[in-house]
């Protein structure tokens, strides 16, 4: 295990360490005093094991490919944001936009997650063990966001495809945002979503929402918004 | 950008290194605001026969001594003036409005920044840490500040656009965000008689809650009627008597972030200005809620 003194070596020189290429499968690092410092342990591409140890400030795990990057404290703006594959996992909350376009993967955050978390996102799994922020799920396009807590004003808004399971209270859900039939499939894949997060939340609790698909085309009755 | 930061001592055996504290809050928001930065100190309250003033002049060898000396003589009361740099602390037991009134007669180039019992407000032009060290602030004690980072977008990079900006006697704000409103809000103010001395975004907020203040609201009121009457971004945060108040609009995209722990609560832009702090590892760290106010201290 190689640990990674933020504070001490910089930012540069961390990430340079977990994106080389020379890393072996497996292989642990550990980062200490991030001090919530930005972009720590982005663009990584290889099947490592990164622990942050403490509280990681914006855009942490960004680009993630392959890597499983776990934080140790609460996480900044932007988590895990544009990720490819891997996992990220964070042990208390993230602020906005967690998971924003990522394309893969899976992103858990034990605790809440704030305002647009998903936001776009293009496939990635996001479980939330908390509560999500108003505009979660804005734009989403494909990929689950499971909220085992409560969610914020306007979920889902302008959704094209994607699913959000939702156990607990949703505020109001976003234009075009419906509630969607649960089958066996649904309850299945949510199932195996939860138990990959670790996260035990009874499936029968979780309520399913997605597009309503009425903003895909333009519709002449509109025209005079415009 | 933008960074602002507040830090409010519980424990009053921090108290004395105050500055210290909070030094390194507003030198990590310096990547947010290169351009100026400010603080609101809340220290030493004067007896409740006097106020206390924040002075400014451009002209660092402006001669404050004599002015004090006028005024007390002017004014019929007594007066002390400090000089710090640019700025200057004048105490004195008159009448505010007779003092208001002397300043603006006799020194066109003197800006009052700030008045009440305890709060001293310095802000120039320049990086953070600069500016700090302009003002003797790391040895300085108290109960609490807040400070801003500035990167301007709204109008020009100067000493009176730099913030925080006071709303009332021992009132202050600094903010993160811009204001879309604020040329409207302005000409509304100016018809009700208040007075502005530059064109941005934030003096107009700030006049606002003067003037919301002014007419009897308290401030929370005053910042429950901003929500409906101010249109743009922003996370502010105001410093008052007694703490501070933060308050984010109903999008909330401007960061902002609290904390706190037995022995104190801090409010920042980004966690890195409170990572600093003792403690700061397992405190109780939350992100504010969109048009929910957070005061510690009486909002009144």
């Amino acid at each position: 295990m190689t640990t990674l003194d933020l504070q001490k070596i910089g930012l540069r020189k961390v990430n340079k360490t977990l994106q080389s290429t020379t890393t072996t499968a497996g292989e642990k690092f550990t980062v200490v005093n991030p001090m919530g410092g930005h972009a720590i342990a982005c663009g990584l591409q290889s099947d490592i094991e990164v622990t942050i140890d403490g509280h990681a400030g914006f855009y942490c795990g960004g680009m993630n490919k392959n890597a499983c990057i776990t934080v140790h404290g609460h996480a900044g703006v932007g988590l895990a944001e544009n990720m490819m594959s891997g996992t990220v996992r964070v042990t208390g909350n993230a602020s906005q936009a967690a998971g924003a376009t990522a394309h893969g993967g899976l992103l858990i955050i034990e605790g809440d997650a704030s305002s647009r978390c998903g936001i776009s996102m293009k496939g990635v799994d996001i479980v939330v063990g908390g509560s999500v922020g108003h505009m979660s799920g804005f734009m989403a396009q494909a990929g689950n966001l499971v909220i085992c807590g409560d969610a914020g004003d306007a979920l889902g808004d302008s959704i094209y495809e994607a699913n959000i399971y939702v156990a607990g209270a949703v505020e109001t859900l976003g234009s075009d945002c419906e509630e969607k039939p649960m089958d066996s499939s649904h309850v299945d894949a949510l199932t195996e979503l939860l138990n990959r997060a670790g996260i035990k939340v009874d499936v029968q609790k979780f309520k399913r929402y997605g597009s309503a698909r009425t903003l895909y085309n333009f519709h002449p009755d509109n025209a005079g918004n415009y | 950008m933008c960074g602002i930061v507040g830090l409010y001592l519980k424990n009053e055996q921090l108290r004395p290194k105050l500055g210290s504290l909070f030094q390194p809050m507003l030198s990590e928001m310096k990547s947010r605001g290169p351009d100026s930065a400010g603080v609101a100190i809340y220290r030493d309250p004067v007896n409740g026969s006097q106020t206390k003033y924040s002075l400014a002049h451009d002209n660092v060898k402006f001669d404050w001594q004599k002015l004090g000396t006028t005024l007390a003589s002017d004014c019929q009361c007594n007066a002390s003036i400090n000089q710090i740099d640019t700025h200057a602390i004048l105490i004195a037991d008159a009448q505010e409005p007779h003092v208001r009134t002397w300043l603006k007669q006799h020194h066109k180039g003197v800006r009052l920044v700030g008045s009440g019992s305890s709060v001293e407000i310095f802000k120039e032009v320049g990086l953070p840490d600069d500016v700090y060290s302009r003002f003797e602030l790391e040895a300085a004690s108290g109960t609490h500040m807040i400070g801003h980072t500035r990167m301007a977008t709204e109008s020009a990079v100067t000493t009176a656009g730099s913030h925080p900006f006071a709303t009332g006697a021992d009132l202050c704000l600094v903010h993160n965000g811009s204001l879309s409103n604020h040329n409207r809000l302005r000409e509304q103010l100016e018809k009700a008689g208040l007075e502005f001395q530059t064109e941005n975004d934030t003096e107009v907020a700030a006049a606002y809650m003067t003037h919301k203040i002014r007419e009897g609201a308290t401030l929370r009121e005053a910042l429950e009627q901003a929500l409906i009457d101010l249109d743009g971004f922003y996370t502010f945060c105001v410093g008052t008597e007694t703490g501070f108040a933060v308050l984010r609009d109903p999008i909330a995209c401007k960061h902002a972030v609290l904390a706190e722990t037995d022995d104190w609560v801090a409010m920042a832009t980004e966690y890195r200005a409170i990572a600093t702090l003792p403690g700061s590892d397992a405190a109780n760290i939350w992100e504010p809620k969109p048009q929910t106010i957070y005061a510690w201290g009486e909002l009144t």
